[in-house]
């Protein structure tokens, strides 16, 4: 039988933010930080994917929407990733979470929740995602017949919100993105596509696809890891 | 210097398997003659800014707006040897 998704949400600033849950066990409760921005949109479905595979194993999987992304209320030109740091742990005890799993750029704020157990999958540093987000503003200017500098736009983002391939970005986030590294943490297991985890960079990719293999080989190894954690 | 002149070519064509999902045998394929940028579908404008990124990441080099022209992408050997350049320089 196949999980059935069902939504939860956790309180933040005032608002409701979503859980997107599969799975009903109560003994693994993990709770998944999706990476970031365009990649969390190209990530989503081999994700949900995989946190179905882990319902069947009666792993409960919990996917949060961030503040000011998807369908939350609150701008996403007002967050930065101190404050989604802050929501990870709120997120964490409001879901009771027991164990913390992260892909990409998540391992940039899931230290918000640092008590628990993590895993993080191809750990992002935040000054190579802005980056490519700050290129992708270039890229699509030119093709419109604008030429706007990387020394432009990063002045612009210190002075206002600026859009970066579609997401409106705010002072404080731009900042925080361009020293952003992964924090240490004691108890974090660490693992590399395509060494520790078959699969590919979807996340990579100019569209969105989805790839069963790797979702499978992600919950295989949140389920082994998850339940070693507990001893 | 991280880099084996020869290994700069492997990175590149793994990279046009991760971040473009070329066929690895399309790849596996390609000459200094292939050409890439309005030849490769997979290889649009906006792919380009994560080919970059992922280049600069995997290099260990930094790649200005300056470097970027239109004959950076034209084919496999020009990709190869503007990598090459700039791990070497």
């Amino acid at each position: 039988m196949t999980a059935r998704a069902h939504y939860r949400t956790f309180p933040y600033d005032g608002q409701d933010e979503h859980v997107l849950c599969l799975g009903e066990g109560s003994a693994r409760r993990i709770l998944i930080v999706p990476p970031l921005f365009d990649e969390m949109n190209r990530m989503r479905r081999t994700l949900v994917q995989a946190m179905r595979v882990l319902a069947g194993h009666g792993v409960t999987a919990m996917l949060i929407d961030l503040p000011g992304t998807n369908e939350s209320l609150a701008p996403l030109e007002a967050q930065s990733l101190a404050i989604w740091r802050t929501a990870i742990g709120s997120a964490a005890e409001s879901l009771a979470a027991s164990h913390v799993a992260s892909l990409r750029g998540g391992a940039l704020i899931d230290d918000g929740a640092a008590g628990l157990p993590h895993w993080r999958l191809a750990p992002a540093k935040g000054g190579v995602l802005l980056k490519t987000l700050l290129r992708t503003r270039i890229t699509g200017d030119r093709e419109a017949g604008r030429a706007v500098s990387e020394a432009e736009l990063r002045a612009a983002a210190s002075a206002g919100p600026i859009e970066l391939a579609g997401n409106r970005l705010g002072p404080a986030m731009v900042a925080d993105l361009a020293d952003a590294v992964p924090a240490k943490l004691a108890n974090c297991a660490e693992r590399r596509l395509g060494e520790d985890v078959a699969g590919a960079p979807l996340w990579l990719r100019a569209e969105p696809g989805d790839d069963a293999a790797m979702a499978e080989a992600i919950a295989e190894d949140l389920d082994r890891w998850s339940a070693a954690c507990d001893g | 210097m991280p880099f084996v002149p020869d290994s700069v070519e492997t990175v590149l064509r793994d990279l046009l398997v991760d971040v473009l999902g070329v066929a690895p045998a399309t790849v596996a394929a390609m000459t200094d003659d292939t050409p890439l940028f309005g030849a490769l579908p997979e290889l649009d404008s906006m792919a380009v800014a994560g080919l970059l990124t992922e280049m600069e990441d995997r290099l260990e080099i930094i790649i200005d707006d300056d470097d970027i022209d239109g004959d950076l992408f034209e084919t496999f050997g020009s990709l190869v040897a503007f990598a090459k350049a700039k791990v070497d320089g």
